[in-house]
């Protein structure tokens, strides 16, 4: 049997191949190209906070309170006279470009995005876990989790933060222990549908182990619904940090927070000058929105063409 | 009078259905993609036009265009539709329902997809009567069951109190068959209504359908993949490849003096009973199906066809009419049906390499059981009890041989091999393999057992990790078995996939980049990589078209002379255990019914049950003969088999109490062939044979 060469063009597609395959889905639908935007928009922002803003988030000038939008203050100045577009900026690059753990030490990657892959990593681990060996180990696991989730989430929060203190890294952490149970229900749901599969019987029949074949040859199989339902997560997160924030159980001050910002600023509303509340409360919205916009597009468009 | 019949016969002979150049194509990410191309046919009143071609070559799409379910993202591009000669293209849908009216029926394959699972049949039933006809429901509940008698569904009054879940598979077909029939259609359009059943009930719809058109006098295009089934129910047949209608002719015609090489290569390609294993070639056809977005620019044949000539690559070649009603697109069909084939010599070769004699066993079975515990229907009832998936088996797989297994679905030959492999975990019995023994789960056994035995499976889209390349896949069990240095799985995964015939750039392919054949040699590459000594191939190429199956039956022979491995072939197809098999069991019920080499089994003395399943194979040749054994009823439930032989509820040979009461004896035929009945061996004898083929000027391999 002769193969005949020119019907069969370069197999293994490069980078820049599987790169322009990704970006033609992503370009396919309105809805993700519209949430890609926005949250471009705030992670660059970020990324370049020194840049974008002539002021510290800390800068304090008592001449300026509670100012509209100016040339010299792009979105205003809240209470104490700080620029609100730099609070903003620095407040978007704790949500997702470095977590403060001291004064001196931060982390890269902001506490929003910590909190959901911390989630991920042991959600994951039990949904696959409990997916694939299923019997009395998933019952537990899962009525454990089933117990979680029974809390309301708010309410969950604010155990978990009342119970360790306001700081970045509880903060994550929080994310993380309220997260886990939806996450886990998800990858088991995906593991009890591949685990049927025959690649996995012929990993069974080679006496792979038990961790292969969950992380090896399962989780790969998984990771688009699980990616997907990732940026959703992140959405709540940010959302979650937020109400913290709002609630004071967030960042400690003087931190920029946005949560806070709106807490803070909604005292001046009435008092003529909603500007402090609004554009954080504007900034939450435009990033949850986004990360929303673009997992849905997402999901439509991957479903598609099935 | 005369001019009375004179008119009847004119009637006769307008097409119902009259199909002109038609095109289809479906739009997709990357742009529109041909799906269906001048395509030309016609169906006439009491005639089954049987449309026969491998998977994805367009014969479901021209079924769905006559009825106007292209779907979204489907349109017909060119050509005419002709119904009792209206034009059905381009209509909207309120004239299509006035034009068709309820005078055009479908029936798919899945049953249970045109059955409405919460409604019982008599409803269904009748709702289509009044509705359609504004019948009372006491007289559309008569008609319901004057129908079902007619297609010879037994106890038709008590079939109409039943929910669709109550029935078996084929008698939900005969339903939805019936369910067609009661608008009286001028056109009945059946799309593989027996490929999901098994072969003894695809036989009794088979020759439910065959009555079908004597008896309502319908136009019916039958659409299936397996030659054998259309051979048996066609008049006319048509043969598709890559959207293209390459081929028609009366049944006759085509499979004994085919004209276009596809059609005969197809022909070369299916394993035929009756002949030994020896003899029966199969000749794969080479290469693969053009993708419908790449097709070569002249007769889409053209690049895997062996009489192809330059002139081939230039234009597409014309659809002409060559003999009365035999239509073919070749341009060189006359020399073609002339010229005899020339299998390649190294296949020839291959093929006559004598299968080792001697006898040694690697694997020893001994009056194995796998029971499964099935929760209680009672709450309170702490009885516990088991479905009873293989029950008291004895076996022996021998070094460098095939021992085949058949059977129907549930009769248990998954779960033998499953237990066997240690995915199941045996309930009793004796399990020795290589003289260890090895009754426990795969992850309790020692390495060198588990590289020794390896497992080929059914499904082609399932067999591979998605998210893998082949050669990861294929390097995986190299490593884990350390069968070669690190340095050199490179090396080896190549020489494999060689072994495989798929060249070293496969190596970075991920699956979804392969055919089903493809996937399924790399599944296989996969088994063979830690050199086993037993491969167990459960179904391997029951998924696959038949120029496909070819090759990757004729890859596991070759392997097989090449290394010498054992293989245990499970399958429900007995022409293709035939083909591949030394030893043959016949399971029935969680039982082996028949055990011997491939000769014993396919000649007389049968067990009542391997002669009633080699009577309902299809086989594609319409002049074969073939016995009408028939089974009654449906195969008991493995959770309450019934006592004494299993099979004596659907025994056409039952001899009284004795089968109902005692469990058969097994009865030596001589040379290892063992019968599990209670039938005497010199009455088992005076059987006759079930299939008897006229090769005389059948296609014939010199």
């Amino acid at each position: 049997m002769t193969v005949r060469e020119e019907a069969f063009p370069s197999a293994k597609p490069s980078f820049l191949e599987r790169l322009r395959d990704s970006l033609l889905i992503l370009w396919g639908s309105k809805t993700a190209m519209v949430g890609l935007t926005m949250v471009m928009f705030w992670i660059v922002v970020a990324l370049l906070a020194p840049w974008v803003t002539k002021y510290s988030p800390t800068e304090q000038d008592w001449q300026a309170q509670n100012q509209g939008p100016s040339a010299q203050h792009w979105l205003g100045t809240d209470d104490a006279g700080r620029d609100i577009w730099s609070r903003l900026v620095y407040g978007a690059r704790v949500i997702l470009i470095q977590t403060p753990v001291t004064d001196k030490f931060s982390l890269p990657i902001g506490v929003a995005v910590w909190g959901v892959l911390l989630g991920l990593v042991v959600g994951s681990t039990l949904g696959l876990v409990g997916g694939y060996l299923g019997g009395w180990i998933d019952e537990i696991i899962m009525r454990l989790l089933d117990a979680m989730m029974a809390f309301p989430v708010i309410l969950l929060y604010m155990i978990i933060i009342a119970a360790v203190g306001p700081s970045a890294i509880n903060v994550v952490l929080a994310i993380a222990i309220v997260g886990t149970p939806g996450i886990a229900r998800l990858v088991r749901s995906l593991t009890l549908d591949i685990r049927t599969r025959e690649y996995i019987r012929a990993a069974e029949v080679r006496g792979e182990k038990l961790w292969y074949i969950l992380f090896v040859e399962i989780l790969p199989n998984a990771s688009g619904p699980i990616l997907i339902d990732a940026m959703l997560r992140l959405g709540y997160a940010i959302f979650a940090m937020g109400t913290l924030g709002f609630l004071g159980l967030g960042l400690p001050p003087p931190s920029p927070d946005w949560g806070s910002m709106v807490a803070k600023g909604r005292r001046f509303i009435l008092a003529g000058s909603p500007w402090a509340a609004l554009w954080p409360a504007v900034a939450i919205a435009s990033l949850v929105v986004g990360l929303n916009l673009l997992a849905d597009g997402l999901r439509e468009e991957t479903q598609r063409y099935r | 009078m005369i001019k009375g019949y004179q008119r009847m016969k004119d009637r006769k002979d307008l097409p119902i259905l009259r199909v002109e150049n038609l095109s289809v194509a479906y739009a997709t990410r990357k742009g529109e993609v041909p799906a269906v191309r001048d395509v030309s046919f016609e169906v006439r009143r009491g005639e089954t036009f049987g449309m026969v071609g491998e998977s994805g070559c367009g014969k479901s799409t021209v079924a769905f265009s006559i009825v106007n379910f292209l779907g979204p993202n489907g349109r017909i591009k060119a050509g005419r539709i002709f119904f009792q000669g209206q034009d059905l293209v381009g209509r909207s849908e309120r004239e299509l329902r006035h034009l068709r009216g309820n005078r055009i029926a479908m029936v798919y394959q899945d049953p249970m997809q045109a059955l409405n699972p919460s409604l019982r049949i008599g409803e269904q039933m009748a709702e289509v009567l009044i509705v359609h006809q504004g019948l009372k429901r006491a007289e559309a509940e008569e008609r319901c069951i004057q129908m079902l008698e007619r297609v010879y569904m037994p106890d038709p009054a008590n079939v109409m109190r039943r929910y669709p879940h109550q029935l078996s598979g084929g008698q939900q077909q005969r339903v939805v068959i019936a369910m067609a029939l009661l608008n009286d259609p001028a056109l009945l359009i059946m799309d593989e209504p027996t490929t999901a059943l098994d072969v003894t009930v695809e036989a009794a719809v088979l020759d439910l359908i065959a009555g079908l058109q004597e008896d309502f006098d319908t136009a019916i295009l039958y659409i299936s993949h397996n030659l054998g089934v259309i051979a048996r129910v066609s008049d006319q047949v048509g043969v598709m490849y890559a959207g293209q209608l390459v081929e028609r002719a009366p049944v006759t015609d085509l499979f004994l003096k085919p004209l276009h090489p596809y059609t005969q290569g197809l022909l070369r390609c299916v394993p035929r009973l009756g002949q030994d294993k020896l003899s029966s070639y199969l000749l794969p056809i080479r290469g693969q199906v053009p993708s419908p977005a790449a097709l070569p620019s002249g007769c889409i044949f053209e690049p895997r066809c062996d009489f192809a000539r330059p002139e081939c690559r230039h234009g597409m070649p014309e659809y002409r009419q060559v003999a009365d009603g035999h239509w073919v697109r070749c341009y060189f069909a006359e020399e073609v049906a002339g010229a005899g084939y020339q299998p390649p010599k190294e296949l020839v070769a291959e093929m006559l390499a004598t299968a080792r004699k001697e006898r040694e066993p690697v694997l020893r079975i001994e009056r194995l059981k796998t029971y499964y515990e099935a929760p209680s229907p009672k709450l309170f009832d702490r009885r516990k009890r088991y479905v009873r998936a293989v029950d008291d088996v004895s076996l022996e797989a021998y070094k460098g041989l095939t021992l085949g297994i058949v059977g129907e679905s549930g009769c248990g030959k998954s779960t033998l091999a499953r237990t066997i492999i240690g995915l199941e975990r045996p309930t009793d019995g004796k399990l020795e393999f290589m003289g260890f023994d090895i009754r426990k789960p795969v992850s309790k056994r020692d390495l060198e057992i588990i590289k020794n035995m390896q497992m080929v499976f059914q499904n082609p889209d399932s067999t591979l990790n998605p998210a893998f390349s082949v050669g990861r896949q294929i390097a995986r069990p190299l490593e884990l078995f350390k069968v070669v240095p690190k340095d050199q799985i490179r090396g080896e995964v190549i020489r494999l996939l060689e072994l495989m015939k798929l060249g070293p750039n496969y190596y970075d392919r991920l699956p979804r980049q392969l055919s089903g054949g493809e996937k399924q040699r790399v599944g296989i590459a996969r088994a063979l990589a830690g050199r086993p000594e037993l491969v167990l191939c459960d179904e391997p190429v029951s998924a696959l078209d038949v120029s496909v199956q070819a090759a990757v039956l004729n890859l596991l022979l070759e392997i097989q002379h090449k290394l010498g491995t054992t293989l245990i072939f499970i399958a429900h197809d007995l022409s293709v255990v035939r083909f591949l098999s030394d030893y043959i069991a016949v399971m029935y019920l969680g039982k082996v019914m028949e055990f011997g080499t491939a000769e014993q089994i396919y000649a007389p003395p049968y067990h009542p049950y391997t002669e009633a399943l080699l009577s309902a194979v299809p086989i594609p040749d319409p002049r074969a003969e073939q016995k009408h054994v028939r089974l009654e009823g449906t195969v008991p439930s493995a959770l309450n088999p019934p006592a004494g032989c299993r099979f004596h509820t659907r025994c056409p040979r039952k001899l009284g109490p004795i089968c109902e009461q005692e469990e058969p004896p097994w009865q030596d035929a001589g040379n290892g062939h063992r019968i599990y009945c209670h039938i005497p061996l010199e009455e088992l004898r005076k059987v006759e044979p079930v299939i008897t083929l006229h090769t005389d000027n059948a296609i014939k391999v010199r």
